[in-house]
Formats: C-alpha cells, sequence, structure tokens
C-alpha cells in the first residue's frame, strides 16, 4: 500500500505537484490519467524517490519513505523508453538488480527464469538488448521489475513507444502480470482507453492534482466534477453553458429541453452541462433525443465511426457515432443529443445531476 | 536479375573528382618519386624497390617509427582516461555548461604553429614562465634544448594540453545524449557511481570514444608543426618523430626517392593500425 500525505513538489517557483492525498492498494492495478505535463511523471518520481517531496509524507506499507533514497524503497521503475544496460545480456540485465542486492547465485537464476518465462524471453536471455525487437526489449525492463519482486512497481507508459499490435498484446498481458506479486502497480497512461481497458483503479490528474479517484469504470461513469469528465474523455467531452429555468434547460442558441429527477430539483440558474461524443448521434435514438444543430468544422472516418467536429453557437460539439455519415464541411447538419447521458455541473465545476 | 542503372555513378562523380585532385594524383606523385631516382632536370632512373627496401632496413627509420609509436602511446594513454574524467566532471545543465565548453574549445582554436611557439617561450629557462618557476623556485633543473627528457615531457604535455579538449567535447557529446531514465534506473537499482559509469556511461560513450581514439591516433601519428617548432627534432635526435624525419630526408637532404618510399610505408602503417583500431573497437557491435 502507498500512502501519500499532501504531498507536494515545486522548483523554483513553479508547482509540479500541488499538495495531493491518494492511498493506492497492493495487489490492485492503479492508472494515473492525464494529458502530458499533468503531473503523472513528476508523482510518480516522489514516489519513487526520483525526487523529493517540498511537504508531506509518503508511507509504502506503512514505513515512512519521504526521505529514503530510491534503492532503499524497494521499487521498479518501467519507462516509456526501453532502458536496458546496453553491453549486457538479457540474462544480466534482469539480474542486475538482484546482484545489486548481493543475493546467491542459485536464487538469482531462479527469479530470472521464471521472470523470462512469464515474459516469454526465455530463447533470448543471452542476447544483448539492440538484437532484440522493441517489445522484448520492453518486456526485458518489465521482466526485471518481476524478478526485483519490488512493493511497488512503477509503469510509465510503458507502451507509448510500442506498435500498435504489441501494445495491445501487452496491455493485455499486464494486469495478469502482476496479478498475486503482492505488489502496488502504477500505471501512467495519457490514453483514456487504456485506463478503461486495464480497469482497476484510477487517479484522474490534471494541472498537477488528482481531480479524481476511484474505480475506473465507476469513475469514469460519474465524474465528480468537469475536470474529470474532461480528462476521462477522448474525444474530449463535449460541453456548454446552460440556463436553467423550472424544468428546462436551454442552450444559448435557444435549443431547450426538459429535465427530471435531481436535475429538475436544481435551483435555477446558469450551469454547465456535459455529454460525451458518442452520445450526440447524426440520427435520433428515441422519442427524448434534443435535436441540435451546428456547423460542420471538420470529419473523420476511423474504420467503423465516424466523427464530426461541428460549431453550435460559439461551443465546439464532437459526435461519434458508427457507421459512416455523408456530412458536408461547411454545412449545418443536426445532431441527437441523447438527455439521459448529460451531466449537470455546477459554475465551481461539481457534479449535481 | 535487377537492371543495373549506370546513371548512380554520376551523382558519384563530384566526389571522386574531388578525392582525385586532393588525394589520388598528389599520391601518384609519390608512388612515381619512390620508384624512380632524379638528379633534377625532370631525367629520372628506375629504381624499383630499392628505395623501400632502404627506408625498411634503415636504422634511423626504426628508432623514428619507434619514438613516433612511443609519442602515440603516450599521447592516446594520457588524452583519454584524461579527456574521459574531465568530461565525467563538467556540469551536464546550468550557467557552467557554456562556459566549460568554450574554455575547453579554446586550445584548438590556436594555430598549430604558434602552440609550439608559445609552448617553446613557456619552458624557455630563463625568460620562459614555466622554465623560470621550475629551475629558479622549484630548483629542478630543466631544459629541453638541452635534455631529451625534458625535451619528451614537455611535447607530451604540449599534445595534451592541445588535444584533450577534442576527447572531452566528444565524450561530453556522448554523455549528454544518455537519457535520464538510465541514471533513474540505475538509481533504483542502488548501482554504485563505478557501476553507473561501468554499465550505462562507457558503453554509450563506445561509438564517440571509438572516433576520438581514432583522430587521436591519427593526428598524433603524422604530428609535425608543433613539436617542429617546439624542439625541431632535438636535442640532437630524441624528438624527431617520423613527419620531421620525413620532412628532413625530402627537403633537407633533397632525397626525394628514398622520401617519397618512406611517406608511402608512413601512410601504409597509419591506414594499417587506424584499420586494426577500428576493427577491434567495433567487433562487438554486430552481434
Amino acid at each position: 500500500m502507498i500512502e501519500l500525505r499532501d504531498i507536494s513538489k515545486k522548483i523554483g517557483q513553479i508547482i509540479h505537484i500541488k499538495p495531493t492525498s491518494l492511498t493506492l492498494q497492493t495487489g490492485h492495478f492503479n492508472v494515473l490519467l492525464g494529458e502530458t505535463g499533468s503531473g503523472k511523471t513528476s508523482l510518480i518520481k516522489l514516489m519513487a524517490g526520483l525526487d523529493l517531496a517540498a511537504s508531506g509524507q509518503i508511507l509504502i506499507n506503512g514505513q515512512d519513505v519521504t526521505k529514503l533514497s530510491p534503492q532503499k524503497r524497494n521499487i521498479s521503475l518501467v519507462h516509456q523508453f526501453f532502458v536496458n544496460y546496453p553491453h549486457m545480456t538479457v540474462f544480466d540485465n534482469i539480474a542486475s538488480p538482484l546482484r545489486v542486492a548481493g543475493m546467491a547465485k542459485s536464487e538469482i537464476q531462479g527469479r530470472v527464469e521464471e521472470a523470462a518465462d512469464i515474459l516469454q524471453l526465455r530463447p533470448m536471455l543471452n542476447r544483448r538488448p539492440q538484437e532484440l525487437s522493441g517489445g522484448q526489449q520492453q518486456r526485458t525492463a518489465l521482466a526485471r521489475a518481476i524478478a526485483k519482486e519490488s512493493q511497488a512497481v512503477f509503469l510509465d507508459e510503458p507502451l507509448a513507444n510500442l506498435d500498435y499490435k504489441l501494445r495491445e498484446e501487452l496491455r493485455e498481458q499486464l494486469p495478469e502480470l502482476f496479478a498475486g506479486r503482492g505488489a502496488v502497480v502504477i500505471y501512467a497512461t495519457s490514453e483514456p482507453e487504456e485506463a478503461l481497458l486495464l480497469g482497476g483503479e484510477t487517479a484522474l490528474m490534471h494541472d498537477g492534482h488528482v481531480a479524481q479517484f476511484g474505480p475506473t469504470a465507476e469513475i469514469y461513469r460519474k465524474p465528480a466534477n468537469l475536470t474529470s469528465a474532461r480528462v476521462f474523455s477522448d474525444p474530449p467531452i463535449n460541453s456548454a453553458t446552460i440556463q436553467k429555468n423550472g424544468a428546462q434547460a436551454s442552450l444559448p442558441t435557444g435549443v431547450s429541453w426538459p429535465l427530471d429527477g435531481q436535475a429538475a430539483a436544481l435551483p435555477d440558474g446558469a450551469y454547465t452541462v456535459a455529454v460525451r461524443p458518442h452520445h450526440v448521434t447524426p440520427a435520433s435514438q428515441g422519442a427524448q433525443a434534443v435535436e441540435l444543430t451546428g456547423q460542420v468544422q471538420v470529419t473523420e472516418l476511423s474504420g467503423s465511426e465516424s466523427s464530426a467536429h461541428f460549431l453550435m453557437g460559439t461551443d465546439n460539439w464532437v459526435s461519434l457515432a458508427h457507421g459512416v455519415h455523408p456530412y458536408e464541411v461547411g454545412e449545418d447538419h443536426a445532431f441527437w443529443m441523447d438527455p439521459a447521458h448529460c451531466y449537470y455541473f455546477a459554475p465551481d465545476g461539481k457534479l449535481v445531476a | 536479375m535487377k537492371t543495373q542503372n549506370q546513371y548512380g555513378w554520376y551523382f558519384v562523380l563530384p566526389v571522386l573528382l574531388l578525392v582525385a585532385f586532393n588525394a589520388l594524383i598528389p599520391m601518384m606523385t609519390v608512388v612515381n618519386y619512390s620508384v624512380q631516382e632524379t638528379f633534377g632536370d625532370n631525367v629520372f632512373f628506375w629504381q624499383g624497390l630499392d628505395w623501400f627496401e632502404q627506408i625498411l632496413r634503415s636504422d634511423r627509420f626504426h628508432a623514428a617509427l619507434g619514438r613516433q609509436f612511443l609519442f602515440t602511446g603516450l599521447i592516446l594513454a594520457i588524452e583519454i582516461p584524461l579527456g574521459i574524467i574531465i568530461a565525467l566532471a563538467m556540469p551536464r545543465q546550468g550557467f557552467w555548461v557554456p562556459v566549460c565548453l568554450v574554455t575547453m574549445a579554446l586550445p584548438m582554436l590556436i594555430p598549430w604553429n604558434v602552440v609550439g611557439a608559445m609552448w617553446n617561450i613557456f619552458t624557455l629557462p630563463e625568460i620562459g614562465l614555466l622554465g623560470y618557476f621550475m629551475n629558479n623556485t622549484l630548483g629542478i633543473s630543466y631544459d629541453m634544448t638541452q635534455d631529451p627528457i625534458a625535451a619528451w615531457v614537455t611535447i607530451v604535455t604540449m599534445d595534451v594540453w592541445h588535444w584533450t579538449s577534442l576527447v572531452v567535447l566528444l565524450s561530453y557529446a556522448g554523455l549528454v545524449s544518455i537519457p535520464d531514465a538510465y541514471y533513474q534506473a540505475a538509481k533504483i537499482d542502488g548501482a554504485s557511481p563505478w557501476s553507473v559509469f561501468r554499465h550505462i556511461q562507457l558503453p554509450k560513450m563506445k561509438t564517440v570514444l571509438t572516433i576520438a581514439i581514432l583522430l587521436r591516433f591519427m593526428d598524433s601519428f603524422n604530428i609535425y608543426t608543433e613539436p617542429f617548432v617546439l624542439t625541431g627534432g632535438g636535442p640532437g635526435n630524441s624528438t624527431t618523430l617520423l613527419s620531421i624525419d620525413l620532412v628532413k630526408i625530402a627537403l633537407g637532404q633533397f632525397d626525394l626517392g628514398p622520401a617519397a618510399a618512406m611517406s608511402l610505408i608512413y601512410f601504409a602503417i597509419t591506414l594499417l593500425v587506424s584499420w586494426l583500431f577500428y576493427t577491434l573497437m567495433t567487433k562487438d557491435d554486430g552481434k
């Protein structure tokens, strides 16, 4: 278990991590999701001890490690680059942390072979990293982390430099690889889809702080605030200011729809509505669907899905739908929004309905 | 079978012409002289391989070659490790980086004959700063015009001063190109500074070090200007390196035939040793 208590970091006047508290459980797959510069790597470096925190406390399995060097924290780190010792064989690379720790030869042999088997590196043990493919190099780095049996494993965008197919393959294996190894696994990524595929828990990071933390599917379905909703959506979530009047919500463009339940009970005033792109479709999805009109700006066809960016008043929205749709760039098109999947946020960004 | 397209040659032609004019044609002149005897007036006598035999059997050539290998060996043994150590000690970021880099580059910007003249004056026993300090303040007898050992210490020191920077700059370029991730991995493993050097920095510097060693070998093996200005090959013949001896034979004695033969032997040795270095240092790369 890793506990962060009001941990923060700044370099000079620039704040990298705002005071953050977070508890990451052993045996869980914890994802740090956020765009580049949101503080994922900074947070990992703090937990790994590669940087020292400006304030706060870090505990690993109850032990205060705030001031400990990385070596004494018993952790592993796998980078986005394939970091292996260039002139050592795969075997020696996997064995290197064990040798530094002064482990007996026979035990090293056993652990390295076990890790190599898990990652299918057995035939490559006598090769050097530069003779391996990118996927094999990264598997060597992962094997080193597994053989070390550390308390915490940090995976900092480990799949970012692999090609699509390998990425899919390794991503599927990752949660199993570390399951039952008694380590806290922390996986940083900038892709919302990756977080959903990996499952476990997700911490949404934005601008140096954790916007929301919880079981991945849950925080996807129920973003606590507008920032979380934005971080955890790809393509970006659509949002617009609405005026709530009685049981009626209306957009600046004049489009309005009836509110029910929690949303209808809110005090009248200005709110922000947010709806994921796949709930804005070029065809009506039911009687309650709200018709919007927007000028199509950009269209993309990706395999079985087509997306359209359209301008509605001053807001840029995206529609994502199955099938091929005949959009014409520059023309006005009708889109239907499903009000059942709308989130409503108060002016301070909190989810209210 | 693939169609052979001959147009490729047109693209190589400018390079071929350039190489022909700056290397091949002058070298053919040397080859021409090396197998003939001339007394001027464009009169030549065929001599065959006599000059080559004469040079290869001459004690004078053996002595100069020995001195040359000693000089180059000392240079490499001092400059390469020293250059790596200085590069390791240099800051990787911040205000002092450009200061260090410019300071390092300065000796290399000075014309070679000026370097020789500078060190000549610097070491003069009575008026040179170093010479005066050694003789009159420390009381150590030091006069490179009289003492062969002092002359050797001076030319080696001068070359180290002049050229270690090249090794430093190349090593430094190799060092800064190592991603931070490697150092982080080493920190997490708890690797010692020696392990970091042995297992990360040295392997990652290998390519630039290969270049540094080759350049320093070729330059120091062919060195002429600086020792010529500094010691003129003396005292006696104690610092007469191959190139100095060659010029003595060619221009001093006007023995163009033997000088030409010696040039070709000299060139062959440089080429052979460079090839050996390169082959030995890159033999693991392909595996």
